[in-house]
């Protein structure tokens, strides 16, 4: 059942996306790419729970690796979408 | 606890949407953003709060991770963005991988307690199991190393153009082929003893493939496929989301998807190409494949002669492309704007949909030498007064204004929208050489008779103009 749930979930989700995306002017292309860019960051919930097992040696590595990865992704992701933004709002003020 | 956590999650979920709708306007924009990165912190935060987690990798693991991702955020420069983008992107691709892969190891030594593990009662049968981590592997797999190809060219450490080789179509086909029937085997017999070295083989032809996609794709099409790229890396993260039953990585990584294709779409249409077009004609490889044979020359014109035309110039547009950036020209063109617009001139800057060498390249970098907003133009708007402008200033853009794609119908590039500068009374075209563009292509534009070339580095060129006006 709750494997329908997500899938259910998948397919809204993926309606809504097209939805929101399809107006964007141009100017704002990179800056929502490098934001969506940093939302799919969102493995970093994988990634923690993989690399804060208990037991299980390997796949607790390769959590970690996951999770210095999606974190990397996470981090950096919002804060260049942030200075890139930082600059449009700028010149709006002058 | 579980159910809190659940409800976060819902809650984030909802952050993420606002967050990317409000990325869609300039006026909401930086706040979509840190809704989003809200949102982010609360998915993290509750996860946080499972009981059955151990803290000391974890603290280790973002730490380090958030360390690295705060120093390459705050010393890329502007014109670095495309491929720090790209390799966030790759990042972000090989974590959902791994997450694939360390569920794969959790269940390796006994799929049945594994199954039973689940208290949610998810996933079905191994084979099922088997397939979302298939998938994420895969999707996450080809991010990686596509992005991290993409890094490569962008930056410039391996050559920007296509890299294309006889049979090429061929062996891709076959590592796909490959791939398909080597996940799909993986698949069905998960629990069989030659598993673990069908997985293996699964995650490096996954790695492979990306690699290869990539490699024949030239500069000027990095827009579409940064774009592809970001919406794989969402999807990636949405099937890591099936592997372990989490609603947000599922939401939040299809959202992304989703938004992705889209751009991936705007692209292709602003260059009349279709998708696999883009991805397997190695464009650009072949040099000079087709076009009208151009008569005439190119007529060079020094910057003092091209002073005493903008001097008397009522109206001009900017029409920016790749080489503004690589020469870092964008604050000259700004000062130069500035001059002109106290001259009594109205100043315009075009912008194309994949000038540059991602979605809205140019634009981010006129905002970061803080050109007005009302200024940046898009492509149909200046193509309606392009006739009334008296010069047109072309700043290393080339295929983009290229004149072919409107009247040589044997031209590659025929069909796709270009700014008409062709149209405007004069035009200079800034640009270092006499070579062709990246395309391989002739720009008919440099050989008629309203254009002149100013030949020399872009910044210099402009300064050059700049310090014309001071004396």
């Amino acid at each position: 059942m709750e494997l329908i749930l997500l899938l259910f979930t998948f397919t809204l989700a993926a309606f809504l996306g097209f939805e929101l995306v399809s107006k964007v002017p141009s100017q704002l292309h990179t800056p929502l790419m490098s934001g969506s860019n940093a939302i799919s960051g969102i493995t970093i919930v994988g990634a923690l729970i993989a690399a804060g097992q208990v037991e299980g040696n390997l796949s607790k590595w390769l959590g970690f690796a996951a999770l210095v990865l999606a974190t990397i992704n996470v981090v950096g992701g919002y804060m260049v979408t942030d200075r890139m933004l930082s600059m449009f709002k700028a010149k709006k003020n002058d | 606890m579980q159910f809190a956590i659940n409800i976060s999650y819902i809650v984030a979920a909802i952050l993420f949407v606002f967050g990317i709708k409000m990325l869609g306007s300039a006026t909401t924009a930086v706040k979509g953003n840190r809704i989003s990165s809200l949102g982010m912190l609360l998915a993290v935060v509750a996860t946080l709060a499972r009981s059955d987690l151990g803290y000391e990798w974890i603290a280790g693991g973002i730490l380090s991770g958030a360390i690295i991702g705060f120093i390459a955020a705050k010393r890329v420069q502007m014109t670095g963005m495309p491929e720090l983008v790209a390799l966030f992107n790759g990042f972000g691709g090989l974590a959902s991988l791994l997450v694939g892969w360390a569920e794969y190891e959790k269940a390796r030594p006994d799929w049945s307690a594994y199954l039973q593990l689940d208290e949610n009662n998810a996933v079905p049968a191994p084979w099922f199991s088997a397939i979302v981590i298939v998938l994420a592997i895969v999707i996450g797999g080809i991010t990686f190393t596509g992005s991290i190809v993409a890094y490569l060219k962008l930056s410039g450490k391996i050559g920007g153009t296509a890299t294309v080789f006889p049979g090429q179509k061929a062996l891709n086909l076959l590592v796909m082929v490959g791939l398909v029937a080597v996940g799909a085997l993986f698949s069905i017999t998960v629990e069989g003893i030659n598993a673990q070295f069908l997985f293996l083989t699964t995650v490096a032809l996954s790695l492979l493939i990306g690699m290869l996609g990539v490699m024949p794709i030239g500069g000027g099409d990095m827009p579409v496929v940064i774009a592809l790229l970001n919406s794989f890396s969402g999807l990636a993260a949405a099937a890591a989301g099936f592997v372990i039953s989490n609603t947000v990585l599922v939401v939040a990584g299809c959202l992304v998807g989703a938004s992705g294709l889209i751009l991936t779409v705007i692209m292709c249409k602003a260059m009349n190409r279709t998708l696999g077009n883009v991805l397997f004609g190695g464009f650009g490889a072949t040099s000079g494949g087709g076009g009208k044979q151009v008569e005439g020359e190119m007529k060079g014109i020094s910057v003092e002669d091209a002073y005493y035309v903008l001097e008397a110039a009522q109206s001009v547009v900017f029409v920016p492309g790749y080489g503004m950036a690589v020469a870092q020209a964008q604050h000259a063109v700004k000062e130069l704007a500035e001059i002109l617009e106290r001259n009594g001139a109205e100043v315009r800057h075009a912008v194309h949909p994949v000038a540059g060498r991602m979605p809205g390249h140019m634009n981010v970098l006129l905002a970061e030498a803080d050109v007005a907003y009302e200024q940046l133009c898009e492509m149909d708007d200046v193509n309606a007064i392009i006739s009334t402008v008296d010069v047109a200033i072309v700043i290393g853009a080339n295929d983009v204004v290229n004149p072919s794609a409107v009247d040589d119908e044997s031209s590659p590039i025929y069909g796709m929208p270009i700014i008409n500068v062709h149209q405007a009374k004069t035009v200079f075209a800034l640009k270092r050489g006499q070579g062709a563009g990246f395309s391989g292509l002739v720009n008919t534009l440099f050989f008629r008779d309203n254009c002149r070339m100013i030949y020399g580095d872009a910044k210099a060129t402009v300064s050059g103009l700049v310090s014309q006006f001071d004396e």
